[in-house]
């Protein structure tokens, strides 16, 4: 028995969001008194890959062929089951990421796994029982789902666990062959297109946001401003990308994307529950609203009730006081 | 063409979520169902592909009598005809597979869900059923043309997006963008009453995984509030009491 860990890169690199997993994925080794294995498909340097030890991988499995050079999530999963199966592994952990998303159910199902996506805790084993803290009801609640089957898929939220480091692990890289299976192929990636100079929103630690008291697209200036002094991404509540002011990739809430980051900064919004249920597992949350009334002001931990066009100007000044 | 579309039910986004029996059920006293909001999105989509007789659009749900309501709804925007597994949705993996049990019998050039369902959030559902089936599954889309047998999908990634294509049978999760949600006029809420359903039974499959309880999230404490006049303070605090910068 052992735990596998499916290690994602963006452009060879690995983000914080994968040492996070990594270090998830450790901390269940040690409770079931065994190793971690890593999986990485794709183009990553032998160094990025043994820097994965620092973080409590033992074995590193590096998968680096053409035909596997772009997420495929069906042949990526092949690949996955196929490691887990030679690592006689019983855990898989990955990033609750969008490529996670799309990926650890196929995991599960090759597997027949009990599978638990949006972790936020580390299992807890007892009585026999193994059962993981999840978001459920779009943030509004947490579900304690027990996995019965013997083997198990985990998908960790990212910013729910840290980054850990592990005290002085050696780690071995090896290449992984795995089967050629051409009906995984039917899906072909074409191209892949990132803004590079921006911080993306879903594994952003800080987020500022905007809504509808920004009054339209051209007040954005200070907003991102303030989210590049902070190194924060961007996001909007809905009224404001369904008015395009904003692009969708930046809607926050029940119907758009779900943050948990260590510091949320509300401009301009209101606090409508749909908007909370996106947000609510943000470990700070900053409210900066001309309303005293606005519910959003119950769920915050500092406010400050005034004008936006007054306080984020101030606000930028005194940062960049701060950072000197 | 024919699409299918996975219809889920699930609480109106403004519900307060609370839970009964010790935590262990959703209380869904006073709850208003509605079709879940991304699966709007996949339904208006198929039904934009299919319009002018180019096909025509299935939808499925998994559940109880009472969700009935949800899959008229359906019906109304637009949707040809119904289908209801008659179970109670235990979870994705149960769910998934009775819908790809469905697809198997019947051919589908496509099959659209929504992102995620609002309610238990798994975004699970769409790709466990292309790993039932063995065909590509593409999650969280925002764009989808397809010109007959092949799919040109855009899907969002951290920072950015990728576009891919898919030759053949395909299984899409649907998010924002695809497509604008469709109202029901008064002529499909009429035809809706007529159009089928049909109920089948749902097949024994092993249960992997089960919900022990739930939690709400711990109330948080009063907001500390900042007068405008010093909004520097707000940085100090920051930095030094709640050190997140
Ligand atoms: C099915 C459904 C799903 C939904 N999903 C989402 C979702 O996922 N995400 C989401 O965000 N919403 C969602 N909504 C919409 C939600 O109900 C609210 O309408 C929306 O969140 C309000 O956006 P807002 O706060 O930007 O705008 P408003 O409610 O208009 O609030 C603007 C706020 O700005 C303040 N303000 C105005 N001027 C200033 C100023 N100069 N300085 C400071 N403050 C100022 C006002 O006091 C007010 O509180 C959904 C709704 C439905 C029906
Ligand atoms: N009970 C159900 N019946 C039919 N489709 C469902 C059901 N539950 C979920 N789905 C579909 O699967 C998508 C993702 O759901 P989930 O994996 O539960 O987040 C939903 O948007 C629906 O399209």
């Amino acid at each position: 028995m052992s735990v596998l860990v499916y290690v994602e890169h963006a452009d060879g690199k690995f983000k914080k969001s994968v040492y996070e997993a990594v270090s998830y994925a450790k901390a269940i080794a040690e409770q079931n008194n065994t190793n971690l294995t890593a999986i990485s498909i794709g183009a990553v340097e032998a160094t990025e890959l043994s820097a994965l030890g620092k973080y409590g991988a033992s074995k590193v499995l590096s998968v680096n062929n053409e035909q596997l050079k772009n997420f495929v999530n069906q042949a990526y999963a092949s690949v996955i089951a196929e490691a887990a199966n030679a690592e006689n592994a019983n855990i898989v952990v990955l990033s609750n990421s969008f490529s996670g998303k799309g990926l650890g159910p196929r995991v599960a199902v090759k597997l027949k796994a009990g599978f638990v996506d949006g972790a936020i805790e580390l299992p807890v084993v007892e009585g026999g029982k193994f059962s993981v803290k999840k978001t459920a009801f779009s943030g509004k609640a947490f579900a304690i789902t027990e996995i019965t089957a013997e083997n198990k898929v985990i998908a960790l939220n990212p910013n729910a666990f840290g980054v850990k480091e592990s005290a002085g692990s050696e780690i071995s890289v090896e290449d992984f062959t795995p089967a050629d299976k051409a009906s995984d192929f039917a899906a072909v990636v074409k191209e892949i297109i990132r803004a590079t100079d921006k911080v993306s929103l879903p594994d952003a630690e800080i987020v500022v946001s905007a809504g509808r008291g920004l009054k339209g697209p051209e007040n954005w200036g200070m907003v991102e401003e303030l989210a590049s002094l902070l190194g924060a991404a961007t996001a909007c509540s809905k009224p404001v990308s369904d008015a395009d002011w904003r692009p969708h990739s930046e809607h926050v809430g029940q119907t758009g994307i779900t943050v948990s980051p260590n510091l949320y900064i509300a401009i301009g919004i209101s606090g409508a529950i749909q908007h909370l249920a996106g947000i609510s597992s943000s470990k700070v949350i900053v409210v900066i609203n001309k309303d005293p009334e606005a519910p959003f002001f119950k769920v915050a931990d500092y406010g400050i009730v005034g004008d936006a066009f007054e306080v984020v100007p101030k606000l930028i000044e005194a940062l960049k006081a701060h950072k000197g | 063409m024919k699409i299918l579309v996975c219809i889920s039910n699930v609480p109106d986004t403004t519900t307060k979520i609370t839970f009964t029996n010790d935590n262990t059920q959703f209380n869904t006293a006073g709850v208003q169902y509605i079709v879940n909001p991304y699966d709007e999105i996949a339904l208006s989509k198929a039904i934009s592909l299919c319009e002018g007789g180019k096909g025509s659009v299935t939808v499925i749900n998994v559940g109880e009598s009472s969700t009935e309501p949800t899959v008229r709804k359906a019906l109304a925007i637009g949707a040809d005809d119904a289908v209801r597994v008659n179970a109670a949705p235990r979870d994705a993996y149960f769910t998934a597979f009775q819908i790809a049990e469905y697809a198997k019998s019947n051919d589908f050039d496509m099959i659209l869900t929504g992102r995620e369902s609002i309610d238990y959030n798994g975004a699970q559902v769409a790709a466990m059923i292309g790993e039932f089936l063995d065909i590509p599954s593409v999650s969280i889309i925002k764009k989808l043309d397809y010109d007959g047998t092949t799919a040109t999908i855009e899907r969002e990634i951290e920072g950015g997006k990728e576009i891919l294509t898919v030759t053949g049978k395909f299984v899409a999760s649907c998010a924002e963008g695809v497509a604008e949600p469709k109202i029901p006029n008064m002529r499909g809420i009429m035809s809706a009453r007529t159009k089928p359903l049909q109920v089948v039974e749902a097949k024994e499959v092993e249960q992997l995984s089960t919900i022990q309880s739930f939690q709400t999230p711990p109330p948080r404490g009063t907001v500390k509030l900042v007068p405008t006049e010093e909004t520097e303070k707000l940085i100090d605090l920051l930095h030094q009491e709640a050190k997140v910068i």
